[in-house]
């Protein structure tokens, strides 16, 4: 069973959200990099763009396919895990870690309260 | 067996029971990975993999009229094969056309053995009976579809001889393409030296009761020296390194041979056949576009099929697509084939792969696109 730790929010499109202040640390969860396998490029948005909730704005290619990944809440982007550029599989060794993607400043917490808690993630993953 | 419309292999349970992750492919649940695609991947390259490939159709001809029929309807020249050998083909349209590609043996003087795509193996089977029935000579030949009661295996990799050795002693002295009739444990085997991996290999036919008794003699024998199961995904990267066709990619019902740059496997110095005025015309005159490998030479996402090719001459002119992309786990960079027009196909052109609305350079590379300097 994958990891789901229980300090995130997360998307139904499994994305995980770590809010700090008025900040949101974007990455995608341990199910989703064990379903996507090993990843081999990722493609991050610029820093500056606005994204709405729901905007496709990476994507993250394995050896076999390409996928995206969407922003689970609206923001500016103010930093990307440039680290990924090189070392794109440590999204699979560590998920919640160093395989973090990006940073927003939020438009409108309020879209926090739409987002799954872990229990009800774990439930939607594990069926 | 046959489990929600998807087929399974005799191979099936042995696949879950070391964790596979199944996927469906042309109606079967197939293993696409195990450990990874990357790990099996490089294991077949430095050592050896283990596939099911029991998907694969077996039609079997028996009769003196089977040579001459299949030369009909094939595009490669049975009649240089001795007994015990075998060679790439094609099966053709009229037009030229590819029904699809498939691997032809001489078991014996009249006994000859296709391997077909699991994709195509309906198609072909009817295609191939209607040239039979509307024969308007009565040709001495049964043809059986052997699919059923058959399954298959692949060992590839440099060890792959070495592994094969501890259960057929005999099948290392075989030169490639040759195929012997190998008993085990009282069953007939077929076993061939070839493979769709661009490595030294062995492909091994077998009744469907004896498959994971011969799958598990190579487990038990093979890790000690690197063997590992492999999937789909790692059969896909290693024959596109290898730059062989697959199928729905390169090939299709609108391509022919000679597009596909498979004009080595056209045997225009025979009697006639199906499709050969459409081939002679090309091979003769040109084609307009042809099959080339390309590597990715500038830092990009990896190409995937169906992203667009374009000139890099100045002009920036749409010139092709993507049939199979993906990285190479040898290179670690973007590799694929494709289609361009024929003015852009020599090896060494610069061409240029569109990526989300981006283009990028590559490359067109012989192929293998991915040699082992040994």
């Amino acid at each position: 069973m994958s990891d789901i730790p229980t300090d995130l929010k997360y998307a139904s499109s499994h994305e995980w959200v770590n809010v700090e202040g008025d900040t949101a640390i974007i990455g995608i969860s341990d199910h989703a990099q064990d379903e996507l396998t090993e990843l081999v490029f990722i493609e991050l948005p610029d820093i500056g763009r606005e994204l709405a909730a729901g905007d496709p704005c990476a994507v993250v290619e394995s050896v076999k396919t390409a996928s995206d990944i969407y922003a689970p809440v609206s923001g500016q982007v103010i930093e990307t895990n440039d680290a990924l550029d090189t070392e794109p599989g440590t999204v699979n060794e560590d998920p919640y870690g160093d395989g973090w993607f990006f940073k927003i400043r939020l438009a409108n917490p309020k879209e926090l309260d739409d987002l799954l808690s872990p229990d009800d993630y774990g439930e939607q993953v594990n069926v | 067996m046959e489990k929600n419309g998807l087929k399974r292999t005799a191979l099936f349970e042995t696949h879950t029971a070391l964790d596979a992750r199944m996927v469906r492919f042309s109606g079967w649940e197939m293993p696409l990975l195990y450990s990874g695609i990357a790990q099996e991947h490089r294991a077949v390259r430095e050592a050896a993999g283990l596939f099911d490939i029991s998907h694969m159709g077996e039609f079997q001809f028996d009769g003196p009229d089977a040579l001459e029929f299949l030369n009909h309807i094939l595009s490669n020249d049975l009649a240089k094969l001795e007994p015990g050998s075998g060679q790439y083909s094609l099966l053709c349209q009229d037009n030229g056309g590819v029904i699809d590609d498939l691997y032809a043996y001489r078991l014996g003087q009249d006994r000859y053995l296709l391997i077909v795509n699991a994709s195509r193996l309906e198609v072909d089977w009817m295609w191939i009976k209607a040239q039979l029935n509307s024969s308007n000579k009565s040709l001495q030949l049964e043809m059986t579809n052997r699919s059923g009661e058959l399954s298959a295996i692949a060992l590839q990799g440099p060890k792959a001889a070495e592994i094969i050795a501890g259960v057929f002693p005999a099948a290392i002295e075989m030169q490639k393409n040759q195929i012997a009739e190998l008993d085990f444990s009282g069953a007939t085997t077929w076993v061939s030296r070839t493979g769709y991996t661009g490595e030294d290999g062995f492909e091994l036919v077998v009744p469907n009761e004896r498959v994971v008794s011969l799958w598990k003699q190579f487990m038990s024998l093979g890790p000690a020296l690197g063997l590992m199961p492999a999937g789909l995904g790692a059969r896909d990267t290693l024959r596109t390194e290898a730059g062989y066709s697959l199928y729905g990619h390169e090939l299709t019902a609108e391509t022919t041979p000679i597009e596909a740059s498979l004009g080595w496997a056209v045997a225009l110095d025979k009697p006639d056949f199906i499709g050969r005025e459409t081939l002679a015309a090309q091979k003769q005159n040109g084609v307009s576009r042809r099959c080339i490998g390309f590597k990715m030479t500038s830092k990009s996402a990896p190409p995937r099929e169906h992203y667009k090719i374009f000139a890099a001459d100045g002009t920036g002119r749409e010139i092709g697509e993507v049939t199979s992309g993906m990285q190479s786990p040898s290179l670690g960079c973007g590799i694929g084939l494709g289609y361009v027009e024929s003015a852009h196909a020599k090896s060494g052109t610069d061409i240029e792969i569109e990526i989300r609305n981006r283009r990028f350079l590559a490359q067109v590379v012989k192929r293998p696109i991915f040699r082992k300097l040994d």
